[in-house]
């Protein structure tokens, strides 16, 4: 199919139009990203760009200038003499978009582009390219993707064609009219996806209507909240993150930012959650964007942080408000561990009970949502533990 | 679909072609072959000056260079040919099997038996002239070379990815573009390593035929190869030395200036996603890289190429993607060219009616002396190729495991490859004479000097191949020896052992023509064999024994290449790759 379209094969039957004159004959402006790159390994990253060019006849000046300006746009400079096998799976494919965008195409083709790349690559890729789009920083007219992901389909296309085979033909055709940036886990998106999975999954069965789109944000039912898995980080590791993505211009590919801190992506991950949780940064494609009170948390003195942390948590930390709770409903302002420990019992294991019920303490010390007692195992609401000192001193 | 490591000639493996192909290919061969003799025996009336060939050590240094000369001429004549003959064959889907079929036969015929009649037509079309004995050893050297290249470019344009081919269609390349930035590129390893094979090839047929006899004429060149075999033939031994060295000196050279830096240099085109941490290294590539001069070249070429571009950008070709499967979707040929083929048809029926006509003259006798000979020679072949086989299995394989060994061996195979067994062979003779020994041996000595090192350098490589772990495996689970060499080693170096006695094949039945008949000091030493009674036909110049010798030599290889090699190749292909 998208062969016949580029005008690489000729249909069997029918015929394609390029403004409205036959593909054969026309002088059709196209490019193709392919799913293997299909990049000259004997060619620099700054020929395989050029080399369409020249195909054009453009001199050698010009075809310098705009080849750079490419590779920039895509993120590739400084690697314009390595040679493709070089670089890693990511990279070549970047190379193959700014090989497809120099000779401004009005019509791009993306032949699985995405598909023979690491799932995190593939998600910044994609990201990156709707970015291209929106920013209508490249003169293409139409994107044209074929793809096996159906997550991938909705999330980039705004109109889906679902084919089916022996012989092919169309099984379903419709609009996405869910806006940009769209969301992996909303409702119509999540619906939409399960309608193209059925749709594939019965090729005998006539496609019904694709869902109505229209349904708002996912609404969180109350009910069916448990405790949410907090990451190990702690809140001084989240400030530092926060304050090296503000310095990056408030957002980065999370890998990259792994490089810059010699970090293991594994030791990353975890304080990247955690501000994430608390609403400091959003991950959007494999990058991590800072919020806005991901921003003054990052510009504000230490009391201030501590007072939006101590916000953040209470809003967003289950366990950390219902301690707080428990803590402002007992007389005594006391509570012992094992009260919260028996509760997380039912969702985690004993070891990570444990791990969790440490992460909860560093973040509601540090939020000065509450004080810990460790010798007796006890959380004390923090005036509460003035008083008690207050009046041992007292009774001295 | 090759194997790794490429000391070897492509061979055609993947197609058969219906018989009544082969058949054509046949005829068009025999009508040819008569063409050439009737006109060589007709225009063959005045006599050519005989060059003198000197035997002194002074003389070597000139007859070296013609010799390379010569090679040189034939080499860049038969690279020439074999791109335009394998791009015309991989773009034209009418012509294509055709093509590859004549490829397959031409390529399995010895070169050495055209010879004479070859000889014979150039010096008729350059009459009374040195000119056309040298012209008729150049094309002889050259069809030795070109078939295996020109084989490895088609297959090469063959197996070019299909979405790097779309990639060069939809980005709207000149057919120029293509070429140099596709086409080439890819093909360039595989030309590389059959190069190494061709010009060694060339070497071995130059030799034997810079000087030789027919009835009572003399035609010789002066070259290396013309100073070997006076020597020989004066049984002077200390010039035969002399020659013999500066053949190695040659081999050695050009293995060192030209393959080992051509080599290390195509490793550029390697078609690989990862950066592979084996290279060839070449100290002469080092040095003319970071020379200043070696951007000169290019920024000659690109000034040049410019304008080109710009033009070509222009044409309607480079403006329009064109569909990968235009080719099959063109209308029939025309009324002209049906006549045209009908006519060439006709032409070459006649020549090879002719030819079997001129067959009639061979008595029963001499036929039942020729079945003999082929009989004896088939069988000599394949001694050669079962005794290198047999020893060059352990060598090769103890060698290959150990690494270090391996990266000193292989490379003297592969210049071992190179040296000409024709070179060797005076040298070879003389001592058989000395004992008092027959051709018989002789001869299968012979073949065997131009055949085992190509096994051993495959066995080599096959061995280096088997995967550790697999090694691994068998000592942990205690294999026997036995086990060891039947579950493991053959299993892994069978592709390898089947591309080297491939090629060493081809090189043995080329040696036979060669190896069966001899002069030295005076005597005629020869043995029964289809390669003895080819050459004693030129000596004497009985056209129709050597014709008839030349098509049962042809047949016997084709067959054995069809039934035997091809079946195993696939075996090999198929079953006993060893992947990942």
């Amino acid at each position: 199919m998208l062969r016949m379209l580029s005008g690489l094969s000729t249909p069997s039957a029918g015929e394609v139009y390029w403004h409205e004159k036959p593909i054969a004959g026309a002088e059709i402006n196209v490019s193709i990203v392919f799913q293997s790159f299909a990049l000259f390994p004997w060619l620099t990253v700054l020929e395989n760009v050029e080399a369409p060019l020249q195909a054009r006849g453009i001199s050698p000046e010009e075809r310098r200038t705009r080849s750079m300006r490419m590779l920039d746009t895509v993120g590739l400079d400084g690697f314009e003499a390595a040679y493709p096998k070089e670089l890693s799976g990511g990279m070549k494919q970047r190379v193959g978009f700014a090989r497809a965008l120099v000779v401004e195409p009005e019509v791009l083709f993306l032949d699985e582009p995405f598909s023979a790349l690491d799932v995190l690559t593939a998600e910044n890729l994609r990201s990156e390219l709707l970015e291209l789009w929106a920013n209508k920083t490249m003169p293409t007219k139409a994107v044209f993707l074929v793809t096996h992901n159906i997550e991938e389909a909705v999330l980039l296309a705004d109109r889906i064609i679902v084919l089916g085979r022996n012989p092919g033909h169309i099984r379903t055709d419709f609009r996405v009219q869910i806006a940009q940036p769209r969301d992996r886990k909303s409702e119509p998106f999540t619906q939409l996806v399960d309608y193209i999975y059925k749709v594939l999954t019965r090729p005998d069965v006539t496609p019904a209507e694709a869902p109505d789109q229209q349904t708002g944000p996912k609404v969180r039912d109350q009910r069916q909240m448990h405790y949410q898995m907090l990451p190990h980080a702690r809140p001084g590791g989240m400030a530092g993150l926060l304050e090296l993505l503000l310095d990056k211009g408030g957002r980065d590919d999370i890998y990259r930012l792994a490089d810059d801190l010699a970090f293991e992506i594994d030791d990353l991950l975890p304080i990247v959650d955690a501000a994430q949780l608390l609403g400091f940064l959003k991950i959007e494609e494999g990058d991590a964007a800072i919020t806005e009170t991901g921003t003054e948390f990052a510009n504000s003195e230490i009391l201030r942080q501590k007072e939006l942390f101590r916000e953040a948590a209470q809003t967003h930390v289950l366990l950390l408000r219902q301690i707080r709770r428990a803590l402002e409903a007992k007389s005594d302002h006391t509570v012992p561990e094992d009260f919260f420990l028996d509760m997380l019992d039912e969702q985690f294991s004993e070891e990570e009970c444990l791990r969790q019920m440490e992460t909860a303490v560093a973040w509601g010390r540090y939020a000065e949502i509450f004080e810990f007692d460790a010798g007796r195992r006890r959380f004390v609401l923090p005036d509460a533990q003035d008083e008690e000192l207050g009046a041992s001193e007292e009774a001295e | 679909m090759r194997v790794q490591h490429p000391l070897a000639r492509t061979l055609v493996t993947a197609r058969t072609w219906p018989f009544l192909i082969d058949v054509g290919v046949a005829t068009c061969a025999m009508a040819v072959f008569f063409a050439v003799i009737s006109t060589g025996t007709y225009w063959l009336g005045k006599p050519i000056p005989v060059v003198p060939i000197s035997h002194s050590i002074a003389a070597l240094p000139a007859y070296a260079f013609y010799s390379i000369v010569r090679i040189a001429i034939a080499y860049l004549l038969s690279l020439v040919f074999a791109i335009s003959y394998g791009y015309i064959a991989a773009y034209n889907p009418r012509v294509e099997a055709y093509m590859i079929a004549v490829l397959d036969i031409l390529q399995s015929i010895p070169v050495l038996s055209f010879l004479p009649p070859v000889v014979l037509a150039m010096v008729a079309l350059v009459p009374g002239h040195q000119m056309g004995i040298e012209m008729g050893v150049i094309l002889l050297i050259f069809t030795g070379q070109v078939w295996n290249l020109a084989f490895s470019f088609y297959s090469s344009l063959k197996s070019i990815p299909k979405e790097m081919v779309e990639a060069s269609r939809i980005y709207r390349y000149s057919a120029w573009q293509r070429f140099w930035q596709l086409e080439m590129p890819y093909a360039t390893i595989g030309l590389v390593w059959n190069s190494i094979v061709s010009v060694a090839g060339g070497w071995f047929a130059l030799i034997a035929c810079e000087m030789f006899t027919m009835g009572d004429r003399n035609f010789q060149l002066p070259g290396l190869g013309s100073y070997l075999q006076t020597a020989t033939v004066s049984g002077d031994i200390r010039a035969m030395v002399a020659g013999f060295a500066v053949v190695i000196l040659i081999v050695v050279a050009t293995d060192q200036v030209v393959w080992r830096p051509l080599i290390a240099w195509s490793d550029k085109f390697k078609f690989e996603q990862v950066e592979s941490s084996e290279r060839v290294v070449s100290p002469i590539l080092e040095v003319l890289r970071r020379s200043n001069l070696s951007t000169l070249p290019g920024r000659l070429w690109s000034r040049f190429e410019e304008p080109l571009y710009q033009r070509m950008a222009s044409t309607r070709d480079c403006r329009v993607v064109h569909p990968l499967d235009e080719e099959t979707t063109r209308k029939k040929p025309s009324i002209g060219l049906w006549t045209l083929g009908g006519i060439a048809g006709v032409v070459v029926l006649w020549g090879a009616s002719k030819a079997v006509l001129m067959l009639q003259t061979v008595t029963l006798a001499e036929l039942g002396t020729l079945l003999e000979g082929a009989g004896a020679t088939f069988l000599r072949v394949n001694a050669s190729l079962l005794i290198s086989a047999a020893w060059t299995v352990p060598v090769g394989v103890s060698i290959g495991f150990n690494p270090k060994l391996a990266r000193i061996v292989q490379p003297v195979a592969q210049v071992m490859a190179s040296v000409p067994a024709t070179a060797f062979f005076p040298i070879l003779l003389i001592g058989l004479v000395q004992i008092g020994g027959g051709l018989g041996v002789g001869s299968i000595a012979l073949m065997l000097l131009g055949t085992q090192w190509y096994i051993l350098f495959n066995v080599i490589a096959g061995a280096m191949s088997i995967p550790s772990d697999l090694r691994e495996v068998s000592s942990l689970f205690h294999f026997t020896r036995w086990q060891r060499w039947t579950k493991l080693i053959l299993p892994g170096i069978f592709p390898y052992l089947i591309t080297g006695m491939v090629t060493a094949s081809g090189g043995a039945w080329n040696a036979s023509v060669f190896a069966e008949y001899s002069h030295v000091q005076d005597r005629t030493l020869q043995t029964i064999g289809l390669g003895a009674q080819i050459d004693a036909a030129t000596d004497s110049g009985r056209f129709p024994i050597l014709l008839l010798a030349t098509i049962m030599i042809s047949l016997m290889v084709v067959t054995m290449n069809r039934l035997v090699w091809r079946r195993l190749y696939r075996l090999a292909e198929t079953r006993y790759k060893l992947e990942g």
